[in-house]
């Protein structure tokens, strides 16, 4: 009895709820997108002055007039960070647009077309997931010639191969039904079909995995600046900054790494909220929860 | 388009099938026609393959060995076949992220006169699949291959989950049609009654079927 009432309660205070999965998720959405906004024209719009050189200034703690304090070139940290994280946006959303609409096409036509095409991909797929993803990463960097052309060219090469399989897999679940096969026998060719059948079957699916793919490629081209394999020293970038900082923090220049470090996990962890949010909404077992 | 009455449009040649090469055959030697003008019944008990000839002449499966000859030439796999196929499960057929507007228009642009005739509302048309019942996600799945494409309709048990006053009334439409655009029609079905009020030949299945059991 007592449980049959709990229940209705519970079910009760689920409808009245102001938090429901679908709020929650344009939440997480609104909260990333504008401070990814933030950063961007903050970093965009600044002139180079605001983190320039001022010997005068060396090592100066968190204060006022510097918030994230300054380092070894008195360079104020927080304008730094800021445009660092803008410059690494940037290439996570590029890098995360190329490698996603490479996976969407590799993964359809694998699926759609099947037969040699579909080894070949399965082929490139294993290949590039059977080698560690940072080697790959800092061979494809140092090819081509590092800075922010390799580390785009990198992140943007290696991050597919996970979508590519989602993408494939989901596409194959329908290509036998039997409103595709109809739809062949009604005189549609196969890329009518993909437009029309297979792209709005994946689009959930792909869409989320944009999402989720944005932070992994800002962290990647994190971790290879941070080894010396990304931007060249003198950019700001948030690998850069840790990895300066990690000469300092050892004297005790703690802010040197954990505001920029703060920086960089807070647009990770809204991007991921993001994606998993979105995620569970567009699950149809778990959408109306 | 009329054909002679003698002429024969569609044939099974010699069909032989079996979905792999590790099971059994299905279909085994099959020699079937349909003349121009004439409506076959296929009855024959469940599972005995009658839905696999129906997919095979409709070009959904190729068969092992033998061919399906249609109109004294070999069906052609590209384009828009003249043999279209109906289901006997529409919520199958039809693509759950379209809505039904979309559906029926997939290959020809259906008259008024006939969605009224199968008892399709126009209000339906903005509707999910999902928003509708099997019978009448089944009328958008006849009339969407009623167009003048079409030249012979393989009807596989496609009222069966229909009501009879329901029943009645698609088939009265789709005789109709057949009669009006000189369609070939196979229909399979398990009811003797339906099949003899609207064929002109009932064959049974299990004398085509030529399996050694």
């Amino acid at each position: 009895m007592s449980k049959q009432i709990w229940g209705l309660w519970s079910r009760k205070k689920e409808r009245d709820g102001f938090w429901n999965q679908r709020r929650k998720t344009f939440f997480w959405i609104w909260l990333a997108v504008v401070y990814v906004m933030l950063i961007l024209l903050d970093g965009w719009g600044m002139p180079p002055e605001n983190y320039g050189v001022d010997y005068g200034a060396k090592f100066i703690a968190p204060c006022f007039s510097h918030p994230f304090g300054t380092d070894y070139m008195g360079r104020d940290m927080f304008f730094r960070s800021i445009k660092g994280l803008s410059n690494s946006i940037v290439i996570g959303v590029i890098a995360s647009a190329v490698s996603s609409l490479f996976a969407l096409a590799l993964g359809v036509a694998a699926a759609v077309r099947g037969g040699i095409i579909d080894r070949f991909v399965n082929w490139c797929v294993d290949l590039c997931m059977g080698i560690p993803h940072l080697m790959l990463l800092i061979l494809i960097s140092f090819m081509m010639g590092r800075g922010g052309k390799g580390v785009m060219i990198a992140v943007a090469l290696t991050h597919w191969p996970e979508l590519t399989r989602l993408v494939r897999g989901e596409v194959l679940q329908i290509r036998s039904a039997q409103y595709v096969q109809a739809s062949y026998r009604m005189g549609k060719s196969w890329l009518e079909i993909t437009w029309q059948h297979m792209i709005p079957q994946v689009l959930p699916i792909y869409l989320i995995g944009v999402v989720l793919l944005f932070p992994h490629a800002i962290m990647h081209e994190a971790a290879i600046t941070f080894l010396g394999f990304g931007f060249s020293p003198e950019t700001p970038a948030i690998g850069v900054i840790l990895s300066e900082s990690m000469n300092h923090i050892a004297t005790g220049k703690w802010w040197m790494a954990v505001f920029p470090g703060l920086l960089l996990l807070a647009a990770v962890m809204l991007f991921d909220g993001a994606g998993e949010n979105l995620k569970r909404l567009m699950n149809p077992n778990s959408g109306n929860e | 388009m009329q054909y002679e009455k003698t002429s024969i449009l569609l044939e099974a040649k010699n069909i032989s099938f079996r979905y792999r090469k590790d099971t059994p055959w299905v279909l085994k030697n099959i020699n079937f026609t349909v003349k121009a003008g004439e409506r076959v019944a296929l009855v024959g008990p469940s599972g005995s393959g009658k839905s696999t000839l129906a997919k095979i002449l409709a070009g959904y499966e190729t068969p092992i060995q033998g061919e399906v000859v249609w109109n004294g030439g070999a069906l052609k796999k590209k384009g828009y076949c003249p043999i279209q196929l109906i289901g006997q499960h529409p919520e199958k057929a039809v693509n759950p992220r379209w809505r039904m507007g979309k559906i029926l228009r997939e290959c020809w642009e259906p008259e008024e006169e006939l969605l009224q005739k199968m008892g399709i509302d126009p209000s339906w048309m903005t509707r999910w699949p999902i928003e509708l019942s099997g019978g009448e996600l089944q009328r958008f799945c006849i009339a969407r291959v009623l167009g003048p494409e079409t030249k012979f309709l393989i009807c596989d048990e496609i009222s069966t989950m229909l009501d009879v006053i329901t029943q009645a009334q698609i088939w009265q439409v789709v005789l109709e049609h057949t009669k009006k655009c000189g369609m070939g029609l196979l229909v399979i079905t398990h009811n003797l009654a339906l099949a003899k009020r609207i064929c002109t030949r009932i064959v049974e299945f299990s004398e085509l079927n030529q399996l050694e059991l």
